[in-house]
């Protein structure tokens, strides 16, 4: 019996793979794909005031909605801090993602490799919980300020509008760090593996061809790379837009992207206002993505 | 590898950088001991265990643990069977739509979560279903699939074709190739993509928050136990906790796909 | 499912076999009958349609027309497995996570043999491949060698009435490889089953082969035992692929034959001699001029200028010539003389 069932599948690989499709696009593609099309029909319905009903009717009401000075102020604080979180991991990733590539030997990457992997796969609320407990008021950076008598220079950068808060653990200093510190390891695995695909003789032939290491660096081996960099970003922005974990555990009131959709849809309930919302950093990721295909990242994930 | 000298700048900076990623999480270690019972105080007053105690009665972790302990188990098998064989049918075949198939396996990870915790959330609305177990299940599964996808796929573009040809060849029909040879070669796949789904799943908040009714995952309790000033300490040993419970399976993968790379077809 | 034993059915049969992929015709139209116990090689270069062949005969791969038979049975419904027919892989295709025991024995194993009959014969199979004693290796710890016999062991163990051979020698070096078609042989000759060999080399294939197929652009451009195929080539691909071809054509053939055509002559058939030499009764001649010498060791080629147009290559055995001697011909002219019975024919205009 299983031999004839073996030998049907065996004559006709069609209805074979349409089993073994079905389950997966079923799911992916009713449940998952289906989900976001509702998103979006919701969002062109409208949560009536009066009576806290959503009127199931198509209207642009939602999508007009964002565009509150409120609602602008959000989008720009959340575009910023996205942008500029994105800056400092690549800052810092390229060093750690230079050493593993090209400096590091064997075993020493491997270790290496791990240490990025670890932070990576541990638990992100953990992650964030931590940096609680270090840039609280009464925690180690606020302790190492104390001891290098620099407690003036913390109270200094705190009392900056915009930027300071009441502490470290509430401010967007804090919220900037704690984005860095996530999202960092997701900029060092593609700048490696991008350096890794640039091969030395490049850099050798461009070294015999008269070039100073200094311009080796900044003409054969920085645009050969910056694929990579733009690969990351991907994550580190795309991951920025849509977090609201971070904002909230060390934020005040202003409000990230993340924090709007969830409040809206949950007391008030108004959830095509929430589904607008998330267009927004979806248009951003879709221009972001079609951009930096461009600039080749495709190839270096 | 060019194993030049590294300039002092180059070495220096790694190091911070490695420093910066790794030492926070270890301080967290350092916090489960603390005696100060409100604030974060560093140094730290004075070292006690008796947290650990009075973490390990409160039901309330046990409770969410278990749940997360559930709801990662069952997306992960949901995953494994899945993406196994959405990555068998995109490997072998090419279908009308496969294009279609690899992007849509794609999706759940590019995206950022709350837009797939969202659509869901609506999507369940719109159905009028209750937020359940099942729901949690639902979103989790989703990107489960896509981690396995990943290793699946990857794994079986490393395999040589000829095996399951030689297999067939030598008498063995679909099913037997399947479990002789097919199987084996994929188990450790199978394995580190089934963990790093598990690790995904336990670890998972923001879908979460979303598709959960009134359950709480054990990120989720994290979550509000991050509001709640009074059990900071308790936080601190259930951090601690997660944490080594997490390196555990992490550092497993990590060694299979080392050893996986050993046994190739040929 | 296996035919009778009958010597007049084939034991592989193709009848206008036609295999296409969209645009591109693999296979155009080959009709073929290999006998029992034959050594029979299907040589091509790449892409000419031979591996092919091959993959339908294992059921791989499924003709888009005609037919194939195994014995007489039309094999176009069976999967691989319920062919007696085994194929040695060009990959070897070993399976990494198994012993090179549990490798040989698993058409046996699939097959539920009793395990005291399966080691046994296990054995028995790595004795006749000689490498006895090796059944507890991993292929990973084996060399490309000694992968290929237990590849070989694999296939032979489940007694197939035809055995199928993928390039199998590819991957070896020079000695290791002269070494193989040798023990091949021999193991063809003593197991007495019908091998079916696929190679784009045409000295292994006349080395091993009982008779061999030339493939050209998914046609069969000739069958028949190697001498056949060496001396009478039929057609100016044969020629040309199987050894070294002169073809003359044109005003240089109808000058030295008297007709007009193209004809080959194997290069070691033709003379160098003296421009003043005596021509010998059935002889043909011509003079020429040498424009190439390559010592090789073993013998020197020459290539000469023809004077009509064309050129001949000679190949002459370094019986008392030294590299010295050879090379000074250079430039001069000499007279060319072979005899007329070693002429072939390709095509009479």
């Amino acid at each position: 019996m299983i031999r004839r069932l073996s030998n049907f599948l065996y004559l006709r690989p069609t209805v074979f793979l349409v089993l073994m499709l079905a389950l997966p696009v079923f799911w992916l593609g009713v449940v998952y794909f289906g989900s976001l099309v509702s998103l979006l029909i919701n969002s062109f319905f409208y949560l009536d005031d009066f009576s806290g009903i959503i009127v199931r009717q198509f209207s642009l009401r939602s999508y007009s909605g964002l565009f509150t000075a409120a609602n602008l102020d959000i989008f720009q604080r959340t575009a910023s801090m996205a942008a500029l979180v994105t800056l400092m991991c690549a800052l810092l990733a390229f060093p750690l993602a230079y050493y593993m590539a090209r400096v590091a030997g064997k075993r020493l990457k491997a270790l290496l490799y791990l240490s990025v992997m670890l932070p990576l796969w541990s638990s992100y609320l953990v992650r964030v919980y931590s940096w609680k407990l270090i840039l609280a008021k009464e925690g180690i950076i606020s302790w190492l300020f104390k001891t290098l008598g620099m407690t003036w220079l913390l109270e200094g950068v705190l009392n900056i509008p915009v930027i300071g808060g009441p502490s470290l653990s509430i401010s967007s200093i804090g919220i900037f760090v704690v984005f860095v510190y996530v999202w960092l390891p997701y900029m060092v695995l593609p700048i490696q593996a991008a350096l890794e695909r640039v091969p030395i003789s490049l850099m050798e032939a461009s070294g015999d061809l008269g070039a100073k290491p200094s311009q080796t660096f900044r003409k054969v081996t920085l645009p050969l790379v910056f694929p990579g960099v733009v690969a990351g970003s991907i994550f580190t922005f795309s991951l920025t837009l849509g977090d609201f974990i971070v904002p909230t555990v060390l934020g005040n009131s202003s409000f990230f992207i993340g924090q709007a959709v969830l409040s809206h849809q949950g007391t008030s309930g108004n959830i095509p206002l929430a589904a607008a919302m998330t267009t927004v950093p979806m248009l951003i990721m879709g221009i972001y993505l079609t951009v930096a295909r461009k600039l080749g990242a495709f190839e270096a994930l | 590898m060019s194993n030049r000298r590294p300039s002092r700048i180059l070495s220096l900076s790694t190091l911070m950088v490695v420093l910066f990623l790794n030492l926070p999480v270890w301080i967290i270690g350092l916090y489960a001991f603390t005696t100060d019972e409100a604030a974060f105080s560093f140094p730290l007053p004075g070292f006690t265990t008796r947290w650990f105690g009075v973490a390990f009665n409160r039901t309330d972790f046990w409770d969410a643990f278990g749940l997360s302990v559930r709801v990662a188990s069952i997306a992960t098998v949901l995953a494994l069977i899945l993406g196994t064989l959405a990555a068998a049918a995109v490997f072998r075949s090419k279908f009308f739509g496969r294009e279609a198939v690899s992007f849509l396996m794609v999706l759940p990870i590019a995206l950022p979560g709350i837009v797939t915790g969202i659509a869901l959330r609506s999507a369940i609305g719109l159905m009028e279903l209750p937020f359940s177990f099942w729901t949690i299940i639902v979103g989790h599964a989703t990107f489960c699939v896509v981690v396995v996808y990943n290793n699946v796929i990857a794994r079986f573009r490393r395999t040589s074709w000829s095996l399951v040809e030689a297999s067939m060849d030598l008498g063995a029909n679909g099913f037997q190739t399947f479990r002789y040879v097919i199987l084996p070669q994929l188990s450790t796949a199978l394995l580190a993509g089934g963990m790093l789904a598990f690790a995904l799943s336990f670890d998972e908040v923001i879908v979460t928050t979303f598709t959960a009714g009134q359950q709480s995952t054990l990120p989720i309790w994290i979550f509000s136990q991050l509001t709640r000033p009074r059990d900071r300490p308790v936080t601190n040993v259930v951090a601690l906790f997660v944490i080594l419970l997490t390196a555990v399976p992490i550092l497993l993968a990590n060694r299979l796909t080392e050893a996986g790379e050993q046994d190739l077809g040929k | 499912m296996t035919g009778p034993i009958d010597p007049t059915i084939p034991a592989i049969s193709f009848i206008d076999v036609r295999r296409y992929f969209d645009e591109v015709k693999a296979v155009d139209g080959v009709d073929l009958d290999i006998y029992d116990g034959e050594f029979f090689t299907l040589l091509g270069p790449s892409g000419s349609g031979k591996t092919t062949c091959l993959r339908m005969i294992a059921g791989f791969d499924r003709p888009t027309s005609g037919q194939i038979r195994l014995h007489g049975i039309d094999v176009s419904e069976l999967p691989p497995y319920d062919r007696d027919v085994n194929t040695v892989f060009q990959d070897y295709a070993l399976f990494p996570h198994m012993t090179v025991a549990e490798n040989i024995a698993y058409g046996l194993m699939i097959r539920k043999t009793p395990r005291p009959e399966r080691n046994q014969r296990v054995d028995e199979m790595l004795e006749l491949v000689r490498l006895p004693g090796l059944g507890d290796r991993k292929p990973s710890q084996l060399s490309g060698g000694q992968r290929q016999r237990v590849a070989l062991a694999r296939a032979l163990i489940n007694r197939p009435r035809v055995l199928l051979l993928d390039e199998p020698l590819g991957a070896l070096d020079l000695k290791l490889r002269e070494q193989m078609q040798i023990e091949l042989k021999n193991i063809q000759v003593q197991v007495g089953i019908t091998f079916v060999y696929v190679t784009h080399d045409q000295e292994e294939a006349l080395t091993m082969s009982d008779r061999l197929a030339v493939f050209n652009h998914g046609r069969i451009e000739q069958v028949g035992t190697p001498s056949e195929i060496y001396e009478a080539p039929g057609t100016s691909f044969v020629a040309g692929f199987v050894g070294v071809s002169n073809l003359v054509s044109g005003a240089s053939a109808l000058e030295i034959t008297g007709k007009s055509g193209t004809f080959s002559i194997r290069p070691e058939k033709i003379q160098i001699s003296d421009i003043h030499s005596a021509i010998p009764q059935g002889y043909y001649s011509t003079i020429g001029k040498v424009s190439e010498v390559v010592y090789l060791g073993m013998y020197t080629r020459y290539l000469v200028e023809l004077e009509k147009g064309g050129e001949l290559t000679v190949v002459q055995q370094n019986l008392n010539a030294t590299s010295m001697d050879v090379l000074t011909k250079r430039g001069t002219m000499v007279r060319l003389l072979w005899d007329q019975t070693h002429v072939h024919v390709i095509r009479e205009d």
